[in-house]
C-alpha cells in the first residue's frame, strides 16, 4: 500500500532523511521509532506530500505522491504531529469542513462525521471551539479527521503523545480495530505503544533504517532476552549469585538490591533457556526467592543500543 | 471550482468567528468617515459627488488590506495547519484562489457598508450614480490587488508582523508609482519608455481613471491581471516552501 524508495531530503546541509526504503502492506501497524531529530516526522511529511523530496520515490496505492498527489493524498488519513486544527472553529464545524473538501456531499457528510466522532468518542464537545477544548479532545478531534474518509492508508504522528492513561488506551484500541483493513503508520517515543499495537517496529536513526522487525524480533536482540530475574534475602544473595555463575548456560550474573533484598539477573550464553535450571537450582537450594521472572527483553535497551544520543550526534557533527 | 468553495466557505466563516471582522470593519468605516469629512472636507466642497471619498480608498487600503492579508498564510505556518491544508486532496492553487476570494469578499462587505454616504449624497443634490458605481468597482479592484500582493508575501513568512510591514512597503511603492516622488527619481536618466511602463503600474493612476467616470476595460484588466501574476506568484510560493 505504500511503497519508499531511495527517500532522501536534505534541509540546506542537513540531512534529515537518506536513502530511506520501506514497504507497508494492508494489515500492517508499522510503528515508527528513533530518537528526536531522526527523520521520523520528516519521512511522514513526505509521505503525505506535505514536503517534497530531495530525492526518491514514494507510492501510496500506487498512486506517485509527486506526480499524482490529489490521488494519493485522497488515499491517506494524516495526524500531523501536535493534530493542529483551526482553533476557531468548533469540532463539528471543522469536521464538516474536511468532510466537504474531501468531496463528500451533504447527507454522505453528515453520516461520515458521524461515524467519525462515534469512534474517537468526541460527542460531548462537538460544539465547543476547538482551541477551549483539552489536549486529549484535540488529539482525538485530529484522529476523527484523519480516519473521517476510512482512507487505506493511515499516518500518525505520535497519536497518543500528552494523553492520560485511559485516552491512550481508547486511541490504541481504535487503531487495533482499524488495522486488518488499513496500512498504518505511527511514530512514537512509547516503547510499550509498540508493544502494545505494531506488528511491525522499524527504528530509524539518522535518516536510515537501523532496525526492522516484530517487537518480538526487537526484543530477541536485547541482552535481556531469556534472562531470568529473581529477588531472595541479602543474606543468601553472595551464595546465590556463586551457585548461578556455576550454572553451564549462564554467561553472567548481575546483582543489584532495593528495600532490603537482592535482586540477581542471571543472563544465558546465547540461545539457551535459563528459567527451568535456575528455578530447579534454587528449589535444590531452599532460597527464599520472593519474585522469579524470564525476561522478554527490553526494548529501551535495545534501543539505545542501536540508537545514537542527540548529545553523541552533536559530538560527531563537531569533530 | 468545488475545491475552491469549501475553502472559500471556511475562510470566508473565520472572519466572522472572531471579533477580528467586527473591529476591521468599525476600523474601516471610522476612517473612511474620518478622512473624506475631516480630510477631504466633503462638505465644504459644495458638490454633489464622491470623488473626495474615493481618493483616500488607495491610502487605506494601503494599511487597512494587509492588515487582513497578513494573517493568510502566516497564520496556518505558526499554528501547524499548514501540514492540514496542504497534505487534504486540494490544489494549492485551489487553496491559494479560495483564501484570496474570501479576504476580497470580506472587504468587499466592509466597502458595501460605506452606502450611507452614497445616500447621503444622493438626497442632498443629484449625483451621477454611474461614477458611483464606477468608483465602488474600481475601490474593490484595488482592494483584491493589494490583497493578493499581502496575500503572496504572507506566504514567505510564519510571521505576522513581517508579512504587515513588507506588505504595506510593497503595496506602497505600486501606489506611488505614478507619482513626481518615484517618477523625478528616474526622469533624469532612465529611457521615457521606462518611466512610462513604471508610471503604468500606479494604482493611483488607474483607480483616478476609474473614479473619473470612465471604466475602461484597459483598468480594469491592469488590476484583474496585477492580481492573477501575484495569486500565481503566491502559489509558486507556496510549493517552493515545500522542497525548500
Amino acid at each position: 500500500m505504500i511503497e519508499i524508495d531511495g527517500l532522501t531530503r536534505h534541509f540546506g546541509s542537513v540531512t534529515a532523511v537518506a536513502g530511506l526504503s520501506l514497504k507497508v502492506a494492508r494489515g500492517e501497524v508499522l510503528g515508527f521509532l528513533g530518537p528526536n531529530g531522526a527523520g521520523k516526522s520528516t519521512t511522514m511529511k513526505m509521505i503525505t506530500g506535505y514536503l517534497a523530496p530531495s530525492a526518491g520515490r514514494i507510492t501510496v496505492c500506487g498512486h506517485d505522491i509527486e506526480t499524482d498527489t490529489l490521488a494519493a493524498q485522497a488515499a491517506v488519513g494524516y495526524l500531523p504531529e501536535g493534530a493542529p486544527a483551526y482553533g476557531d472553529m468548533t469540532a463539528r464545524q471543522f469536521l464538516a469542513f474536511i468532510a466537504e473538501v474531501r468531496g463528500f456531499k451533504s447527507a454522505e457528510a453528515k453520516t461520515r462525521v458521524a461515524a467519525s466522532v462515534e469512534k474517537t468518542e468526541l460527542a460531548p464537545v462537538l460544539d465547543q471551539p476547538i482551541e477551549t477544548l483539552s489536549k486529549g479532545f484535540k488529539r482525538r478531534v485530529g484522529v476523527a479527521q484523519a480516519i473521517l474518509h476510512d482512507p487505506p492508508v493511515l499516518i500518525m504522528d505520535e497519536p497518543t503523545d500528552g494523553l492520560d492513561p485511559n485516552q491512550k488506551h481508547s486511541v490504541r484500541s481504535l487503531i487495533r480495530a482499524m488495522a486488518p483493513e488499513k496500512a498504518i503508520i505511527i511514530s512514537t517515543h512509547l516503547l510499550e505503544e509498540v508493544d502494545a499495537i505494531c506488528t511491525r517496529a522499524v527504528i530509524i536513526d539518522r535518516g536510515t533504517i537501523v532496525a526492522d522487525g516484530t517487537p518480538g524480533e526487537l526484543l530477541a536482540r536485547s541482552r535481556y532476552h531469556n534472562a531470568v530475574t529473581l529477588t531472595l534475602p541479602p543474606a543468601q544473595a553472595d551464595a546465590a549469585v556463586a551457585k548461578l555463575k556455576a550454572l553451564p548456560a549462564v554467561a553472567g550474573v548481575e546483582r543489584s538490591g532495593r528495600n532490603g533484598v537482592a535482586s540477581l539477573t542471571a543472563f544465558p550464553k546465547s540461545g539457551a533457556l535459563l528459567i527451568e535450571t535456575v528455578s530447579a537450582l534454587a528449589l535444590r537450594e531452599s532460597w527464599a526467592v520472593q519474585e522469579m521472572y524470564a525476561e522478554p527483553g527490553r526494548l529501551d535497551e535495545v534501543f539505545r543500543a542501536i540508537t545514537t544520543s542527540d548529545a553523541a550526534r552533536a559530538k560527531a557533527a563537531r569533530t | 471550482m468545488k475545491y475552491i468553495w469549501p475553502v472559500f466557505k471556511r475562510e470566508f466563516a473565520a472572519y466572522f468567528a472572531t471579533p477580528l471582522a467586527y473591529v476591521f470593519i468599525v476600523i474601516f468605516l471610522f476612517t473612511m468617515g474620518a478622512f473624506t469629512f475631516y480630510v477631504g472636507h466633503f462638505y465644504d466642497n459644495g458638490i454633489a459627488d464622491l470623488s473626495v471619498f474615493f481618493a483616500y480608498h488607495p491610502w487605506l487600503y494601503l494599511f487597512l488590506v494587509p492588515a487582513i492579508s497578513m494573517r493568510l498564510w502566516a497564520e496556518e505556518r505558526r499554528s501547524g495547519t499548514m501540514e492540514l491544508i496542504l497534505t487534504l486532496p486540494v490544489p494549492v492553487w485551489a487553496t491559494v484562489v479560495g483564501k484570496h476570494l474570501a479576504a476580497w469578499a470580506f472587504t468587499g462587505i466592509a466597502l458595501a457598508l460605506t452606502f450611507p454616504i452614497w445616500l447621503t449624497v444622493d438626497y442632498l443634490g443629484s449625483p451621477d450614480n454611474g461614477v458611483i458605481l464606477a468608483s465602488y468597482i474600481g475601490s474593490f479592484l484595488v482592494a483584491g490587488s493589494y490583497m493578493a500582493i499581502g496575500a503572496c508575501i504572507s506566504a514567505t513568512t510564519g510571521n505576522q508582523v513581517i508579512a504587515f510591514v513588507v506588505s504595506v512597503v510593497v503595496c506602497f511603492l505600486f501606489t506611488v508609482s505614478g507619482t513626481p516622488l518615484v517618477l523625478d527619481f528616474f526622469h533624469a536618466w532612465a529611457p521615457v519608455a521606462l518611466t512610462d511602463a513604471i508610471s503604468s503600474f500606479s494604482f493611483v493612476t488607474h483607480f483616478t481613471a476609474i473614479t473619473a467616470g470612465v471604466l475602461d476595460l484597459r483598468d480594469v484588466v491592469f488590476f484583474l491581471s496585477l492580481m492573477a501574476l501575484f495569486l500565481t506568484a503566491n502559489v509558486v510560493v507556496v510549493d517552493m516552501k515545500k522542497s525548500g
